[in-house]
């Protein structure tokens, strides 16, 4: 008995030239998604990313909880960049109940949100490692990134999902002789990604691999509406921190790191040199931080917003991140929507990846700075 | 509460045994005896102390010390413990035991981790053991659309083609299992049946991750072979010959790696291609095609085809050592046997007991075996380096290196080689001896 295929779709059969290969979402070089890909011989003639496996419902999540309880849930999507992913969230909720943060507490939320970016990018470079087949650039972020783990349980108490930015400053005070530690480890690590640099992004077999593949132009990078270190690396100077300075980082001292050339190389190069930036950030913030002070402002014990909306956004691992909340006198907010980074920068796969090898796939897609529990929310 | 066994009588389980032990003694004697009857009336028994050594003679001997040594060096000599035990078979798979654990532990080191570190106790000595333990206990799943005939011959295949080529590689000066006098060209023989295996295994299991990756094995394998069998033809005009024994016999003096640099960095080149090592794993690169062809082979074909590969890897240490390092060839460091011991025997206190068939093995064997074994460990650590150092290579890149660098770098050094030949340097009558 011949099952009725929908319309549009047909089975494939063994002379077809094209054959389409479901690249997960149980294949070890997808992540928690899908990709369609059509292949004619080693060419892919079309990608197709479906992503939705690990939709969680954040959002209408947030719409049941009022603005306190929101907190611990909302940082669920990127659990390795949670002090990023709640920055826009207690600014915007700052704004709607007209909060003033403390300015210590605005020094704290810096450190924790760069230490957090070091960690992503870290986490994220250990698996564009072993997606292109080095394991030891694998083992060493991953085990280098418990460094600043540590640091950020010793600020928080909690290993990965801190939740330690809340509206009106962060969760406690700095721990006794922080700052010390925090510049030794930051140190360490500088010294630790002058050596990635000679094992990976000096190889020659990664040079050859990723140089010239999958080559996102100035204007396109514009177009199809990417962020973060996708739109660095295609020569776009865009870095919400310089640009829409939030908290103190006005104040600190940093370059944006921009590239021109908009390859794979330069998408996994620029979260690289970010990472000396983001040491520049902690040091300069150390410096100039308040010695002692408040670093929470009491909220109200169940705040209502008003009604009012608010969008904040800030720059995350991945690129720009904010959040829309719409509020109606309510101490619920009445809609949170979060524009993520790793969504927008999904969409420009499917234009990357046409014509280039199979073995080109995983060098691009993870270039992406993509984190599909994220783009799923 | 509940009992283990709530039915257990004494009595019944007193009888089980004894039926058990009488159904045992029952077919062994009906059924196993005439069939070693009939086996050893087609073996051919050996003559020791010129005395024939019937089954019942030997089992008299092993209970007497002074007969049981030769008894044992008339074992050794055999062909069976030849392919089974030391220069075969035996030998090989604990080198890639061996090799397996090495690589684990040098790997983490590389990568600042431990390694395994709790499976007995000792650093993790006993990891493999669990992992083979494991891979035996688990469930062989069979794809329901694959071509089960093929599908469950092609580890077999794969083991006994590496033990074939295991085979070829000597030890120690006359200690290996197949000594054609065309030794190389059985070699190339025997490693042109890996790409097939592969192809075949990957189109029987009937999936499309495996059949990309068997595609890519019969490329990568056929664009390497080329720049492999090149490399060596070098060699074989230096030496003038292509048995193994005779070209590692021919490096007493020097090694054939000062004549043929640029022959052996392609040959170590092509090593890691045809052993599917990083940076040139793209048959398995997990990343891309799921595991290669190696996808659908769950349980103890896996663990099969493990096996075939770190023989595979032996015998590849081994090749490059026999044709490069001097095989065997090394300063006599093994102390040798003490003669008068053989002669006069061992005198404690009041008795002096005198030993036949000693020495078991001769100096030049071991001292041979030693220095094959370190060259050969040195070689395989090299193979095992480039996987904590190097990505993956991508495919065109890889068939460009293969059919047109490695091809070209082959021929200078078969120039050279002739060269030398013409120059009166080397062969016969030449200058250097």
């Amino acid at each position: 008995m011949a099952t009725q295929l929908p319309p549009g779709i047909r089975l494939e059969t063994v002379d077809d030239r094209i054959m389409t290969l479901n690249v997960g979402p149980q294949h070890p070089g997808s992540g928690h998604m899908r990709l369609i890909i059509k292949v004619d011989g080693d060419y892919i003639v079309s990608c197709d990313p479906d992503p939705g496996y690990v939709h969680r419902g954040e959002e209408k999540m947030a719409e049941y909880r009022n603005y306190i309880q929101n907190i611990p849930h909302l940082e669920r999507p990127v659990i390795h960049d949670s002090s990023n992913i709640l920055y826009p969230y207690c600014l915007a909720v700052e704004e709607l109940l007209g909060i003033e943060v403390p300015e210590r507490a605005k020094y704290i939320r810096v450190i924790a949100a760069e230490l957090n970016r070091c960690i992503y990018i870290l986490y994220w470079l250990a698996i564009y490692g072993i997606f292109l087949g080095h394991s030891t650039m694998f083992m060493w972020p991953a085990g280098d990134r418990e460094l600043f783990i540590d640091l950020l349980e010793a600020m928080s108490g909690a290993r990965v999902t801190h939740a330690y930015l809340v509206p009106g400053g962060v969760r406690n005070d700095l721990p006794a002789n922080f700052e010390e530690r925090c510049l030794r480890q930051v140190d360490y690590l500088e010294k630790r990604l002058k050596e990635y640099l000679a094992v990976f992004y000096k190889n020659p077999i990664l040079i050859s691999r990723t140089e010239g593949t999958g080559i996102l132009s100035r204007t396109d990078a514009i177009r199809l509406g990417t962020t973060g270190s996708v739109l660095r690396a295609s020569g776009v100077n865009f870095d919400i921190r310089k640009k829409e300075p939030y908290d103190v980082y006005e104040n600190l001292d940093f370059e944006t790191v921009v590239m021109k050339e908009g390859d794979s190389y330069a998408r996994s190069y620029v979260p690289y040199l970010e990472m000396f930036e983001s040491c520049r950030i902690i040091r300069d913030a150390i410096r100039k931080m308040p010695k002692s002070g408040s670093v929470r402002t009491k909220l109200k014990p169940n705040p209502k917003g008003g009604n009012d909306e608010v969008y904040k956004r800030v720059e995350s691992g991945r690129g720009a991140l904010g959040y829309y909340i719409v509020s109606n006198n309510r101490p619920e907010p009445y809609r949170v929507k979060i524009s993520v980074g790793s969504f927008r920068n999904l969409i420009c796969m499917p234009y990357l990846l046409k014509g280039e090898l199979l073995g080109n796939m995983p060098a691009v897609y993870w270039s992406l700075n993509y984190w599909p529990v994220e783009a799923d929310r | 509460m509940s009992t283990i066994a709530p039915q257990f009588r004494l009595s019944r389980f007193v009888a089980s045994l004894f039926d058990i032990i009488f159904w045992v003694i029952l077919i062994f004697s009906l059924v196993g005896l005439p069939i070693v009857f009939i086996i050893l009336f087609y073996i051919k028994l050996p003559v020791i102390n010129n005395q024939l050594m019937t089954p019942y003679l030997a089992m008299t001997w092993m209970a007497d010390p002074s007969e049981t040594l030769p008894i044992i060096k008339n074992l050794i000599h055999t062909t069976f413990f030849h392919v089974l035990a030391f220069p075969g078979f035996g030998f090989a798979a604990l080198l890639a035991a061996a090799t397996i654990f090495v690589e684990r532990k040098f790997l983490a080191k590389i990568q600042l981790r431990v390694g395994p570190l709790y499976c007995g106790k000792v650093e993790g000595i006993l990891q493999l053991m669990g992992d083979g333990l494991k891979l035996i206990s688990k469930e062989i799943i069979i794809p329901a659309k694959a071509d089960k005939p093929i599908f469950w011959v092609g580890p077999l295949l794969f083991v006994g083609t590496a033990g074939a080529f295991v085979s070829l590689i000597p030890v120690a000066r006359g200690w290996v299992v197949a000594n054609p006098a065309v030794g190389l060209l059985a070699v190339f023989a025997t490693i042109g049946f890996f790409p097939i295996i592969s192809v075949l295994t990957a189109w029987a299991a009937n999936n499309k991750w495996t059949f990309i990756g068997g595609l890519r094995a019969l490329h990568q394998m056929i664009a390497f072979e080329i720049p492999l069998i090149l490399s060596l033809l070098s060699i074989v005009i230096m030496t003038g010959t292509l048995n193994l024994s005779q070209i590692a016999e021919s490096q007493q003096h020097y090694w054939w790696i000062v004549f043929a640099p640029i022959s052996a960095i392609v040959f170590f080149i092509c090593i890691l291609a045809e052993l599917e090592r990083i940076p040139f794993d793209l048959p398995e690169a997990e990343s891309e095609i799921v595991a290669g062809w190696l996808t659908e082979f769950s349980g103890m074909m896996y663990g099969l085809i493990q096996l075939g590969t770190y023989l595979k890897l032996y015998a590849f240490a081994g090749l490059f050592t026999v044709l490069f390092l001097g095989g065997w060839n090394g300063p006599m460091v093994w102390p040798p046997f003490p003669a008068d011991i053989v002669t006069q025997g061992i005198t404690i206190g009041p008795i002096t007991a005198k030993i036949a068939g000693l020495p078991l093995f001769d100096q030049d064997m071991l001292n041979g075996t030693l220095w094959f074994v370190i060259k050969t460990v040195g070689v395989i650590l090299l193979i095992l380096l480039p996987r904590g150092v190097f990505p993956r290579i991508r495919i065109d890149m890889l068939l460009h290196t293969g059919w047109y660098k490695l091809i070209g770098l082959a021929f200078i050094n078969i120039f050279i080689a002739l060269g030398l030949l013409y120059a009166g340097v080397l062969g016969p009558g030449g200058l250097i001896q």
